[in-house]
């Protein structure tokens, strides 16, 4: 088992004939995902790497049933893009594109929601289920199959992470990048309930950073609803106040979103934070033990 | 972005929210002229990029003319919080009867634009929010309607009891969120807003930040821009594809992505060290791009040692040797540096890097160690 993505996934590429959009479709090609599309409007009737593009999204969704999407499309038109997904009955759509403008997320979500559409992103790495798909621009090699289940707001990080994890012999279920952005898709609550009610994960280990509060409420929700046991690190401790460091969403505005605080709140639900990306498999490992 | 109090009062009035009458001054004598001209009694205000001016001593009434060229001797050129006034705004000094306070921001968790208002005005609303948070009245706005009329008003009547001042002040909570949206706002504040004896509502102070990903489609915000010394740099390397922020210490970093730069600042940290900045470079690893990271890097005088530390995913870690290689053929320098590759091709970047003298690590804590190590030498 596994959240989000699988062997069942369909996945279409919006953007699959731009730079980065071809580049990683050969990646998650090679991984073994299921690619049935692209999208790139002018372009339909061109086949790369195998894959049949299409015009839309509408069209690529009734030729090959996609039910999931990934967007590589440049951030002014990248809302666009989420919406033509939403609107064609693709039920998760993971956002790759680095630069929204926060007003162009703040309108698309209700129609999002009035669709039930899934959103993981924007800004983000993407998601992998190792063995079965990756949906993202995540490096393949270093994810294994496993129990641990994953959540990160950050890319190269997670790599750090996740690749500790897989030397000492945690593989993953699902790994999911949720982006630095500060509004976003799918963030750690839903992502936490979803891997407490998949029978394979064992553990959770959640990667935080500085701003906003979401790290505050899915501490909360450990103490409250999760029978597995949570391990997690906080980056930013030394970040000053004021300053955006790279991700949109990781700035300590008027006092709050302060690494501290998350630690903190970490701590109070009874959920062990590492001081260094090197201790969480040993915190693993003491916790899996209890 | 940031702007200062005086260009958001003229987005203000672009948007007809009434705002009493103001001159931007650079010299004393200008003071002077402005005060003499509006011929009452005027607030000379340092306009900075920081907020707390008041507490500072950059803000002051002044009843006439000479007042006001002695408050611009005393504000102009001092300094707040680090920044210089080189600026300030003299503004008619309204008589007020109350004050209040009005923002927007954007919610993270409900992901919408929340209009914020207390009858707690003329303090930082943070402190409104510790001290008396049932005095801040919050709405999240349905982004598909906007702010509607009867909305506005119901929020008003919660702090106006008269209908006409009260609509008075829903129609500026209107011309607020409008402002706002179109101009791509991350913050907008009046603070205060007041209420005059003869009933008028105006708003006396205003912030205004902005959204970066937004500005793009915002020229005339883009146009307000005035970066000082530290964001000139950023902005600097903003154009060359970097993130990157000027700390305190004295270990330089380079780091792909922002997540890990800002483990490996909280790493330098644990082990004892001060980080001298974060520096992300991105994705793609071009060698030009490492050449200038590094040249930001030395640039900084603090610099005592340089940590580079490279998870390769979608950066392959020989290329960003590669652009190493290059880097130290350009830049003479003494400060030693310390490499740390991991991932995609960090073999083969290791290999290329043995033709220099770069020491070579294989974790980032040695690498955070041995930097350490290397500045206090």
């Amino acid at each position: 088992m596994s959240i989000l993505v699988n062997k069942n996934t369909k996945l279409v590429i919006q953007g699959i004939t731009g730079r980065d959009g071809k580049f990683h479709t050969g990646k998650m090609k090679e991984y073994g995902t299921n690619i049935v599309a692209g999208v790139s409007p002018g372009k339909e009737g061109l086949i790369l790497d195998g894959v049949p593009v299409f015009n839309s999204v509408a069209a690529a969704v009734k030729a090959t049933g996609a039910n999931t999407s990934i967007i590589f499309v440049p951030a002014p038109f990248a809302a666009d893009a989420i919406l033509e997904a939403s609107e064609a009955g693709i039920e998760l759509v993971v956002a790759i594109s680095e630069g929204l403008p926060i007003q162009d997320m703040i309108r698309i979500t209700p129609i999002l929601k009035m669709n039930g559409t899934l959103l993981i992103g924007p800004n983000c790495p993407g998601l992998i289920t190792p063995d079965e798909a990756l949906v993202g621009i995540l490096p393949a090699n270093i994810f294994k199959k496993g129990n641990i289940g994953f959540i990160s707001r950050s890319g190269t990080l997670t790599y750090e992470v996740v690749n500790l994890l897989t030397l000492n012999d945690f593989g993953q279920t699902t790994c999911v990048g949720i982006g630095g952005d500060p509004v976003a898709g799918l963030y750690f609550i839903d992502l936490l309930q979803r891997f407490e009610d998949d029978p394979e994960t064992i553990a959770v280990v959640v990667i935080g950073e500085i701003g906003g509060d979401a790290e505050e409420q899915a501490a909360q929700f450990i103490a409250d609803k999760m029978t597995k046991p949570v391990v997690a690190f906080i980056a930013g401790q030394t970040a000053p106040p004021g300053k955006r460091m790279g991700h949109a969403g990781a700035i300590i505005s008027s006092g709050s979103g302060t690494a501290a605080e998350k630690i903190a709140a970490f701590n109070k639900a009874g959920v062990p934070v590492a001081k260094e990306p090197n201790e969480i498999p040993e915190l693993l490992r003491q916790k899996l033990k209890k | 972005m940031k702007i200062h109090e005086y260009q958001a009062r003229q987005l203000f009035r672009k948007y007809e929210i009434p705002v009493p009458e103001d001159v931007l001054c650079y010299t004393v004598s200008e003071v002077e002229k402005a005060a003499r001209d509006l011929n009452r009694m005027v607030v000379v205000k340092a306009q900075v990029l920081v907020g707390g001016r008041g507490k500072a001593g950059g803000v002051k009434l002044a009843r006439n003319v000479d007042e006001a060229v002695s408050a611009a001797k005393q504000i102009l050129g001092m300094d707040i919080k680090g920044f210089k006034v080189e600026k300030v705004l003299v503004a008619d000094a309204v008589d007020i009867t109350k004050e209040y306070y009005v923002g927007l921001i954007n919610d993270r968790n409900t992901k919408t634009v929340t209009l914020m208002v207390s009858s707690e005005g003329g303090v930082e609303i943070e402190e409104v929010a510790k001290t008396n948070p049932e005095k801040i009245i919050k709405f999240h706005i349905n982004p598909l309607t906007g702010l509607l009329d009867y909305q506005a008003r119901d929020i008003a009547l919660q702090l106006f009891s008269d209908i006409k001042v009260a609509q008075k002040a829903a129609s500026i909570f209107k011309k607020l969120y409008k402002l706002y949206v179109e101009t791509d706002a991350t913050i907008a504040e009046i603070n205060p807003l007041v209420l005059t004896p003869d009933n008028e509502v105006l708003a006396i102070d205003g912030k205004m930040n902005f959204d970066d990903n937004a500005l793009f489609r915002q020229p005339e915000i883009l146009a307000m821009r005035e970066p000082d010394e530290d964001e000139l740099v950023e902005i600097d390397a903003h154009n060359k594809g970097l993130s990157y922020i000027r700390l305190d210490g004295n270990i330089g970093c380079m780091v792909n992505g922002a997540g890990l730069a800002m483990a490996t600042m909280d790493m330098i940290k644990l082990y004892g060290g001060e980080p001298a900045n974060f520096l992300d470079i991105g994705g793609s690893s071009s060698p030009q791009k490492v050449i200038d990271a590094m040249n930001i890097l030395l640039n900084d005088k603090h610099v005592k040692a340089v940590m580079i530390n490279i998870f390769g995913g979608i950066t392959r870690c020989d290329d960003v040797a590669k652009g190493l290689i290059k880097a130290m053929e350009v830049i003479s320098t003494d400060i030693p540096i310390v490499v740390r590759l991991s991932g995609t091709n960090a073999a083969e970047g290791l290999e290329l890097l043995k033709q220099t003298n770069l020491p070579t690590v294989s974790s980032m804590s040695e690498a955070a160690q041995k930097a350490i190590e290397l500045s206090r030498l």
